[in-house]
């Protein structure tokens, strides 16, 4: 029984389809990931499950409940972090999770049995009395997180959680994040990190321009899309070398700036034709994720 | 939801009006002395010094004339304050509003949860200036007490005014047309200052639409010991303003935050 599903979602901003047809269902217990360049309409996707928005066309069931409909008795069930941090500023870190929990309808008493636990959970045990202002954007992602489990929820959508943290505070809610679904929480995940989607994801759709252009586990999304091989190429003559040789050597060739990037079955021909070039400087690494994006989704700017 | 559907009641706006409570309650003294401050002033300085030199105001001193004005005025004041500018920093600035709605609670919930703190706020500077009326000896009737029964009815019904104003705005500049065209049009015009039959037949015409003449209509004669005249019809024109207010406040942050 999946814990959401969305069937043929579509919606509109003054025009322009924003969300363009996207349908899926995320079974209990799984981390989905939902990956897309700016403006995909990642975020705008979360909101249309939490039924914040009503959709142009389409269905969704959140929590077995049908959405928008009976959006607000599923959400008891959910926890949110969002995409931009809302704390309230006008409260200290403990105060923030107390007022949070009474819109939920739970008890006082409920509330501060589970305070000292979720400030543990999120390393914040000796800032409880700390006012917002004071605490780092690591921190305050932190503190977001432990907010959306205040209901202790089945389901918890995180819109880039870990945008704009250091690799130490990323490393922190990856670690969290791996505890609660190890404890049986179901995620959906909106990231730019290919390597949080790979790490964190059993599965995970590509969107863009509205549209979910490829779906699969990350390394069915690799063996699908892309090369085993990847090699990247740069220095003095790099387009030289990449028109005369290159292009007969690997299956696919992608000039961004001045390197070159070399995809192939097998790379041993591209390497050897390098080792003869001396003036170029090259990496020969294994294909991921973020090679698939970048093949699905163009290397263009978006915005 | 229809977006012109009515508002949706219920109990889970207290929540949302626990937390403003809260915050308030960190600052409660500041803010409570702050209210006061500027009406305190007017009911002094116009009251003693403007007062000293005009003869009897509908047939009292201009100080005990003016007390139901300042009462009003500041109740008023108080709950436009709240409703517009803390209201928008709650919705716009600090996305707080966005925090809400993603627990189960609903727009309509977080726009009742405003309108009630505001016209709570607004209460208590009601209550405030009422007390020093009181003590200044300028009310003695019990009837006064009445007025307790009327703030609430005047923080809702500015409350909700302001609320739909804030529904509009895109920045805090927007709320200066408000005050210029609503506010400071009806401290002057609806009976606060001076009796509104001293206005051109034109402007009391005017006056007559505009809310704060209706709760200046009944708390003036309660603060003189009198039982006012058409108390039923100026609450009713109140609640009606209050009720158009909200609705027109529910629709308009509807179509601003949920499309
Ligand atoms: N309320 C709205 N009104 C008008 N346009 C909107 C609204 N919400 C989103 N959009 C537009 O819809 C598109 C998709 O936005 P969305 O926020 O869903 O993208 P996203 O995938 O989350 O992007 P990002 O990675 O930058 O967060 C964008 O072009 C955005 O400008
Ligand atoms: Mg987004």
């Amino acid at each position: 029984m999946a814990v959401l599903a969305a069937r043929n979602l579509r919606k509109s901003y003054g025009g322009a389809e924003v969300v363009a047809g996207v349908s899926f269902a995320i079974a209990p217990g799984e981390c989905f990931g939902l990956l897309g360049p700016n403006g995909a309409g990642k975020t705008t996707t979360l909101r249309l499950c939490l039924g914040l928005t009503d959709p142009d066309h389409g269905s969704i069931e959140l929590m077995q409940r049908p959405v928008p409909g009976e959006a607000r008795p599923a959400r008891a069930r959910v926890g949110v972090v969002p995409q931009m941090d809302n704390l309230d500023p006008d409260f200290t870190v403990g105060e923030n999770l107390l007022v949070y929990g009474r819109y939920f309808g739970l008890s006082e008493g409920a509330i501060r049995a589970r305070i000292p636990q979720l400030l543990d959970f999120a390393g914040l045990s000796a800032r409880a009395a700390s006012q917002i202002q004071t605490l780092s954007g690591g921190m305050k992602r932190r503190l977001t997180l432990a907010r959306a489990l205040i209901n202790d929820p089945d389901l918890i959508f995180m819109d880039e959680p870990t945008t704009g943290l250091d690799p130490q505070a990323r490393h922190l809610i990856w670690e969290r994040l791996k505890q609660l679904l190890a404890g049986g929480k179901t995620i959906v995940l909106t990231t730019h990190f290919m390597e949080e989607a790979e790490r964190l994801c059993a599965r995970l759709a590509i969107m863009d321009r509205g549209r979910f252009i490829t779906e699969g586990s990350p390394r069915e999304l690799i063996l699908r899309h892309i090369e085993p091989h990847v090699v990247e190429a740069h220095g003095d003559g790099v387009m030289d070398w990449s028109d005369r040789e290159a292009g007969k050597l690997a299956s696919r060739l992608e000039k961004s700036g001045e390197t070159v990037f070399c995809y192939a079955a097998d790379p041993a021909p591209l390497l050897s034709s390098l080792a003869n070039q001396g003036e170029l400087r090259y990496l020969h690494r294994p294909a991921n994720l973020e090679d698939v994006f970048l093949k699905l989704t163009g290397r263009e700017l978006r915005d | 939801m229809h977006i012109f559907s009515p508002p949706s009641m219920s109990l889970r706006f207290v929540p949302v009006w626990r937390r403003n409570l809260l915050v308030w309650r960190k600052l409660a003294v500041p803010s409570i002395l702050g209210n006061l401050a500027d009406p305190l002033i007017y009911v002094l300085g116009l009251g003693y010094g403007l007062g000293s030199m005009l003869p009897e105001v509908g047939g009292v001193p201009y100080i005990a004339f003016l007390a139901a004005g300042m009462v009003c005025s500041s109740t008023m004041n108080s709950a436009t304050f709240e409703a517009m500018y803390s209201a928008f920093s709650r919705m716009h600035v600090q996305h707080t509003w966005d925090a809400i709605m993603n627990a189960p609670v609903d727009l309509d919930d977080v726009v009742l949860a405003e309108l009630a703190w505001a016209a709570s706020k607004s209460v208590l500077s009601g209550v405030a200036i009422l007390a020093v009326v009181w003590l200044l000896g300028l009310s003695g009737s019990v009837l006064s007490l009445w007025v307790i029964a009327l703030l609430p009815l005047i923080g809702l019904t500015f409350g909700a005014l302001a609320l739909a104003v804030t529904a509009m705005a895109r920045s805090y500049d927007f709320f200066m047309y408000y005050f210029t065209l609503l506010v400071t049009p009806m401290n002057l015009l609806c009976g606060v200052f001076f009796p509104v039959e001293q206005l051109p037949a034109a402007f009391q015409a005017v006056a007559a639409f505009l809310p704060l003449t209706h709760a200046v209509a009944i708390a003036r004669p309660l603060l003189l010991g009198q039982i006012p005249p058409d108390a039923v019809l100026h609450a009713l024109v109140l609640l009606a303003y209050a009720a158009a207010g909200f609705y027109a406040a529910t629709v308009l942050f509807r179509r601003r935050l949920l499309k």
